[in-house]
């Protein structure tokens, strides 16, 4: 189980956003993407994710060309961007219903004690809106504590807005996910708090 | 740009390949495209239901504008039921159109839609269940109080079935040609305009065969024809319009 990017180039109006770039990750590892604001790490991460189309290189998963299935390999995926993707009419419990559900079915229970267990226990039934950012990025964390079958993760800072309880526990996430053979590829601002050997690095460096 | 990352080899025997070295299927069953539609439907509902301007707002529209016409026009109800099938017509197609910009706009804003388009769903089928909740919420409360609108302009009441079914069957064309249009201009800020300029072209087909099955109706005469040009385009919309659809959305996302 493989996530390869071979030369990817990706232009933005006239910015050269993507250069030529190439890595290989496999299962049980770890890649932080780095760099600073405007390097990016995010089209980098939507590139991998297929929401974005470089002009050149390809991205394959388990040997094979994304889009060749794309449908199949988003099912392997779990993509969190920038802002938790919640809406803000919904409860924590209702979002996750929805977002969740249209993937596979997820019972109350499962859904209570993923809330639980990111500390979102106390709010799930209060509307998304009324929530801080960080309680926000919290309830974003149980819908990954949900997706822990997911074999490949895409988190874009997924670190913002939390306290360092917060921060240690995106990092014990991921180290749960990387010991049943998942792959986490994340792109970061500061360090992750996870307890591997199998963490990388790719820097990237802005235009 | 930093130097890439050392290649680390193609796939390798691990937890999720088989014995015979093929990937494992996903541990757990997915969700049917079906089920997901239906979430898909059920979440835009509940929304509405906890906007409730918005919700009310293209129907408190059509009502003005129907009752409007009367004192614009003549309080003769021989001239109103002359004008009732157009002015019902292009009344409910304005209606149709006001929710549209925001049939995309924020779940394209809080990031649902990029989930929905990496859930390894159909988008086509997801979008196309958020176009039905649209219908339900507009098109068919439409195609209930256009009845009422039209007795107000003087129309008989033997022609309420063909008033109702044309306008329920002519605003589910509206909904998917709207659909594509608000995915199109789905990048666009302040889009309602250029909304506007790409859908009311083709709307046209369905204002001109809904006007004409409501005249029918009206006159008592067999309004079956138009109605089923009428279906034929909600027809040729249901099966073009969620790829079209989705395809846009997708060139939006990106």
């Amino acid at each position: 189980m493989t996530l390869k990017a071979e030369n990817l180039h990706l232009w933005r109006g006239d910015r050269h956003v993507l250069q030529g770039v190439s890595f290989a990750a496999s299962e049980g590892e770890c890649l932080q993407i780095t760099g600073s604001n405007g390097a990016g790490k995010t089209s980098l991460l939507r590139t991998l994710s297929g929401l974005m189309y470089p002009e050149e290189g390809t991205v394959t998963w388990r040997g094979q060309g994304i889009r060749s299935d794309l449908l199949g390999y988003h099912s392997e995926l779990a993509y969190i961007g920038h802002e938790p993707p919640l809406k803000g009419d919904l409860t924590a419990r209702e979002n996750l219903h929805y977002w969740i559900g249209i993937r596979w079915p997820v019972s109350q229970g499962e859904t209570e004690k993923a809330l639980e267990r990111v500390g979102a226990h106390g709010w799930s039934d209060r509307p998304v809106r009324t929530l801080s950012a960080g309680q926000k990025r919290r309830v974003a964390l149980a819908g990954l504590t949900l997706m822990m079958d997911v074999p490949l993760w895409l988190l874009d800072e997924p670190t913002t807005n939390l306290d360092k309880q917060g921060q240690h526990l995106v990092g014990a996430l991921i180290e749960e996910h990387l010991s049943r053979g998942g792959l986490v590829v994340a792109a970061i601002h500061h360090d992750l708090s996870v307890r591997t050997t199998a963490m990388r690095r790719l820097e990237l460096a802005r235009e | 740009m930093s130097d890439p990352i050392a290649h680390t080899g193609d796939a390798v025997a691990g937890p999720d390949l088989n014995e015979r070295g093929t990937p494992r299927p996903h541990t757990k069953a997915g969700t049917s495209i079906w089920a997901a539609a239906g979430l898909t439907l059920a979440r835009d509902l509940r929304l509405a239901f906890r906007k409730r301007g918005q919700l009310v707002q293209p129907l408190v529209f059509f009502a003005i504008v129907t009752t409007l016409f009367p004192l614009a026009i003549s309080p003769e109800l021989s001239r109103l039921r002359d004008v009732a099938p157009g002015v019902l017509w292009v009344a409910a197609l304005l209606s149709s159109q006001l929710a549209l910009e925001f049939l995309f706009r924020d779940d394209a804003q809080d990031g649902t839609l990029e989930q929905a388009a990496l859930s390894g769903q159909s988008l086509s089928g997801l979008l196309f269940a958020k176009t039905g909740a649209h219908w339900l919420l507009t098109g068919l409360p439409l195609a209930l109080m256009a009845p009422l609108a039209g007795l107000s302009l003087g129309v008989p009441v033997a022609s309420v079935p063909g008033i109702v079914a044309s306008v329920a069957v002519g605003s589910v064309a509206l909904s998917l040609i709207g659909s594509m249009g608000a995915a199109i201009t789905l990048g666009v800020k302040r889009s309602g305009a250029l909304l506007s300029l790409l859908t009311l072209p083709l709307a046209m087909p369905v204002l001109i065969f809904g006007a004409r099955a409501t005249e029918l109706a009206i006159k008592g005469e067999s309004y079956g024809p138009p109605l089923e040009l009428l279906g034929a385009l909600a027809v040729l919309g249901i099966t073009l319009a969620p790829l079209a659809t989705a395809a846009a959305v997708r060139v939006n996302l990106e």
